[in-house]
């Protein structure tokens, strides 16, 4: 399947992706209405240590240990490799965040837990984070 | 503190209703222009800093960011111009020599905009290049003499060392140094793919670009950095840099601060030190000095290389021209005054050379006058700044154009002109790991791509529509342009008609 | 003003007609031909080429020379008695019509280089010829040399072809083959040397056609000495076909591919040999390749060549009959002279059609 890969040789760290995550799951049309004097709290987390900056969002793991760990069956491997969670079912306990290795998955502001869903089902349709990129640093594609 | 007389020349305008505040201006500008205050809660800008590269602009995502021109003024005097006055508050504080990066920005003449080219109407009919073949393939080279037959009457091929180009479009000298690893990977892939050439400039070749080799310039300048055996043995064809239109007359200047570890090591330089090359060759006090270069360098290379003459536009360029088209050269390369440089001194860019369409015009004609034309080819640059520039060119009497500052737009340069302070916002005129990597080459060398397939197309649109269906016809083809608006000189010069003659 | 102050662009009709075993016939049937395609002319302009017209003299170049007025007549006389040997000399014999006008006085000179003037140019006959031609036609005001072959003869004016077939009384003259012209310039030529056929030596050529290469031509044909004086496309032909085989000694064959080379496309998919040198043909003479439509029908010494630009933008029809071959713009033009030739055959563009004498004919 296609994935979100990362190539920290072009990330710059300018953390535009978390601006444009934040815009396409905001469910508004107009950038500004939706992120001024908001403190946003995107899918995607670009970490910056010693030069180096790199964007992490959700994997989409073959085999997730993230919805091994679900005690509310909220979190689902879709056929089509996508990692899924219904904030109708999710309990808030954590046990998904403590789970991922990655660190993709974090608590919404609604108390549900979110995750990177690859934009397939909001307004954008494709991932924001790599239509945003300035540095063709993130990329959708086939390995 | 003494009095800073140095007004800043932009003002960043922010549209406060459409920050977000993400921040991004301020991460992306290596001049810390901007930054953020909590207390305020606001972003805010610091003028003085901002050099006009649009990065933060081009970057916003919520397009709050302009930046314009600043109107604060001194007072209005049409000969004391506010630039007339910075620079002498500028050499006051400093005692030093101004400097400049890119082409002249001022208002001369640029000859291209007072040319038209023709088109078919009736006696002969337009060719469209979506159904017919359109021919842009270009060979430089010096042409043989005489044709040689073998006894069973077959030519034989006598043919000097040649270049082929697909387009007659190349990336001319830009060191690495003066611009980054990334953007001369950039230049070295997209001149591989287009089937063109680019131009190591006078730093030498990075290990890395050897295997770009058949597409790749390689330039002999007076400080002879990193040229060696194999360096040479590599390109497809050997530059000697006599002169820069940027800057004719003097040698260049690399600052120690953009002379990393990988950069000195490709130079053959200690790293830290400035290269300064000199403003002559020391061995080329005269012509037949160069003819001795030129043959030393086709001996290194077994003369399988063609060897290009690069000379800036000055006053006699037509002799000096006839001087090297009978010095064994292959190409001669002309340099116009408009023609871009990483680092010159202002008052030499902007005073000093030619215009490229007439250097260009007076030398195709005086080599031809000579009867020495198929000697050499004649490649120009100097500001050739779209396609129609380049068919006006080569109806001069061009073989092919060299092209830098188009190129560099074309990698994201906004022409701010500060190369030489080497924070380039773009990851281009820089050496900085954080910026150089803002220049991602498959983005690059892709948006180079680009470029020239799209001159390509536009230059067969136009060749088509003179009936012209090969590159070659239009070469020296002085009849397909006209000129508006210009002197009978500078019409004779340029060995043109007048529109509507 | 004048024909060469002016870029005079044209279409035209073309035809010609050679035995190839060398059999002389008279002028009559050329103009026949021509006259059939008089729509494609518009009576400013009309020529003719005679091969082997000239049996008495045919080891003498025949100067046909075009005269404003006497002075220039006798300043050219004096040239050329200064550098050749003149055999013979009268007027080219003309008959009065009404269509034809303004006739300049028409000369005839039958020479031979002076051997000492030549030893002392230390050039080869045939470049002496040629330049004195130029040094005639570019300095001295009011002649012009517009026939200079052995054995050849070119007739032309300002006038319909069949017009000017008559003003000639072509049908005196006996050739085993002829070119003929009719023009249609889009300007009024002041100057009959304007005309076609143009000629230099014995190659001659009548030209269908406007060519966008022409200043690229003219300026790389001036480098190598020749003078463009009329600023017609048939003039830069003619010269680029002389420099390409008298000076570079490249085959007829050689010559049209480097005039109408093959694209790039069609020499990528030659074999090896064929390919490398058609290559090297367009490499070296770029400045020679032609643009731009044009039909041509090259007469020499020895036959005929047609050809036709790379993407036939001009028409060009051949056909034969026993030992005539036929070349027109149309296929009318043949028929009226020879209504059962057959092999009918349109060349394709930048395909040259060399039609050459018997072997062993003289």
């Amino acid at each position: 399947m296609k994935r979100v890969y990362v190539n920290e040789k072009w990330c710059l760290g300018c953390r535009l992706c978390e601006y444009n995550c934040a815009f396409a799951n905001s469910g508004m049309t107009d950038m500004v209405k939706a992120l001024n004097n908001v403190t946003i709290n995107p899918r995607i987390k670009v970490e910056k240590a010693n030069g180096i900056s790199f964007a992490v969002q959700c994997r989409h793991c073959k085999d997730p240990i993230c919805v091994r760990a679900c005690i509310a069956g909220a979190l689902h491997l879709d056929e089509d490799g996508v990692i899924r969670i219904d904030d109708t079912k999710c309990v808030g306990c954590h046990s998904c965040v403590m789970a991922c290795p990655y660190g993709a998955i974090m608590p919404s502001q609604k108390g549900v837990m979110q995750k990177c869903e690859l934009c397939l089902q909001n307004s954008s349709k494709e991932p924001a984070c790599v239509k945003g990129c300035p540095n063709h640093a993130i990329v959708y594609e086939e390995r | 503190m003494a009095i800073n007389f140095i007004e800043p020349l932009y003002e960043v305008v922010r549209n406060q209703d459409r920050c977000i505040k993400c921040r991004v201006c301020e991460n992306q500008c290596s001049n810390e222009v901007h930054r953020y205050d909590s207390d305020l809660k606001v972003m805010l800008s610091d003028e003085t800093k901002c050099v006009n590269c649009h990065r933060c602009v081009a970057l916003c995502p919520t397009k709050a960011l302009k930046i314009v021109k600043s109107d604060n003024c001194f007072k209005e005097n049409a000969n004391w111009t506010q630039a007339n006055m910075t620079s002498i508050y500028k050499q006051a504080d400093t005692a030093g020599v101004l400097l400049s990066s890119m082409g002249n920005p001022e208002p001369l003449p640029v000859y291209w905009d007072k040319i038209l080219i023709n088109a078919s109407q009736v006696t002969n009919p337009p060719i469209d290049p979506l159904r017919e073949p359109m021919e842009t393939r270009t060979f430089l080279g010096a042409k043989p003499k005489d044709i040689v037959k073998d006894k069973s009457g077959n030519i034989v091929n006598n043919l000097p060392p040649q270049l082929e180009l697909s387009t007659p479009i190349m990336f001319s000298a830009m060191s690495y140094g003066s611009i980054s690893y990334n953007a001369h990977e950039s230049l070295a892939r997209a001149a591989t793919e287009l089937g063109i050439l680019y131009n190591t400039g006078e730093g030498g070749l990075h290990e890395d670009f050897y295997k770009y080799g058949p597409n790749t310039i390689v330039q002999v300048a007076s400080g002879r950095f990193g040229v060696n055996k194999d360096f040479l043995n590599t390109g497809a064809a050997i530059e000697i840099k006599m002169g820069q239109g940027a800057k004719p007359g003097i040698g260049g200047h690399l600052p120690g601060q953009k002379v990393t570890a990988d950069v000195s090591k490709t130079r053959m330089i200690p790293e830290g030190s400035d290269a300064i090359s000199p403003a002559p060759h020391h061995d080329i006090y005269s012509i037949e000095d160069l003819r001795q270069l030129v043959y030393s360098l086709k001996e290194a290379s077994d003369y399988k290389k063609p060897v290009i003459v690069k000379i800036a536009a000055v006053h006699n360029v037509a002799v000096i021209a006839s001087g090297i088209a009978r010095s064994g050269a292959d190409i001669i390369a002309i340099d116009g005054f408009r023609g871009g440089t990483g680092a010159a001194p202002t008052r030499i860019r902007d005073n000093v050379g030619i215009p490229i369409e007439l250097a260009l015009a007076t030398v195709d004609k005086r080599l031809r006058d000579e009867g020495i034309r198929d000697n050499v080819s004649l490649v120009v640059g100097g500001s050739i700044r779209s396609s129609a520039d380049v068919v006006k060119a080569i109806a001069l009497g061009a073989d092919a154009c060299y092209i830098a500052t188009g190129a560099l737009l074309a990698l994201g340069c906004h022409l701010c002109r500060s190369c030489h302070l080497g924070r380039c916002n773009w990851g281009i005129a820089t050496q900085r790991p954080d910026l150089t990597k803002r220049l991602n080459p498959d983005v690059g060398s892709q948006r180079l791509v680009n470029l020239i397939e799209a001159w390509t197309h536009e230059i067969k649109e136009m060749m088509g529509g003179m009936g012209i269906n090969s590159i070659e016809a239009l070469r020296g083809n002085r009849l397909m342009l006209r000129g508006v608006g210009l002197t009978e000189k500078e019409l004779e010069i340029l060995g043109i008609k007048h529109a509507g003659e | 003003m004048l024909e060469g102050q002016f870029r005079n662009p044209s279409g035209c009709a073309v035809a010609a007609m050679i035995s190839t075993k060398g059999r002389t016939f008279s002028g009559e049937d050329i103009i026949k031909s021509i006259a059939v395609m008089h729509d494609r002319s518009n009576g400013l302009g009309g020529g003719f080429a005679g091969y082997g017209i000239y049996p008495e003299y045919k080891d003498y170049y025949a100067f046909h020379v075009f005269y404003t007025d006497s002075i220039a007549k006798k300043q050219c006389e004096e040239f050329i008695e200064t550098y050749y040997d003149i055999v013979n000399l009268s007027k080219v014999p003309t008959r009065q019509i009404k269509e034809i006008t303004d006739a300049p006085l028409i000369w005839r000179y039958f020479v031979t280089p002076l051997k000492t003037k030549l030893d002392a140019a230390q050039l080869s006959e045939e470049e002496y010829v040629i330049r004195s031609v130029f040094k005639i036609n570019t300095q001295i005001d009011g002649a012009y040399i517009f026939s200079s072959g052995k054995n050849m003869g070119v007739f032309k004016a300002v006038g319909f072809p069949e017009d000017v077939g008559r003003f000639y009384m072509l049908e005196n003259y006996e050739g085993y083959s002829f070119t003929a012209h009719g023009r249609y310039p889009t300007n009024t030529p002041g100057w009959w040397g304007g005309a076609h056929p143009f000629s230099l030596l014995d190659l001659s050529v009548v030209h269908n056609g406007e060519i966008s290469s022409y200043d690229a031509n003219r300026r790389a044909m001036e480098m190598y000495g020749y003078k463009c004086t009329l600023q017609t496309d048939t003039e830069v032909i003619t010269y680029i076909l002389d420099y390409l085989t008298r000076r570079k000694g490249l085959t007829l064959e050689e010559s049209a591919g480097v005039i109408a080379a093959p694209f790039w496309e069609t020499i990528a998919r030659m074999p090896k040999d064929q390919r490398d040198k058609e290559t090297y043909l367009r490499n070296v003479f770029s400045s020679q390749l032609i643009t731009g439509p044009f039909s041509i029908i090259v007469g020499f010494k020895d036959g005929l060549m047609a050809l036709n630009d790379r993407l036939k933008l001009r028409s060009m029809v051949i056909a034969e009959k026993d030992d005539m071959k036929f070349i027109a713009s149309e296929e009318s033009a043949i028929r009226r002279i020879c209504k059962d030739a057959t092999n009918v055959y349109y060349p394709k563009g930048g395909e040259p059609v060399i039609i050459r004498l018997e072997k062993g004919v003289q």
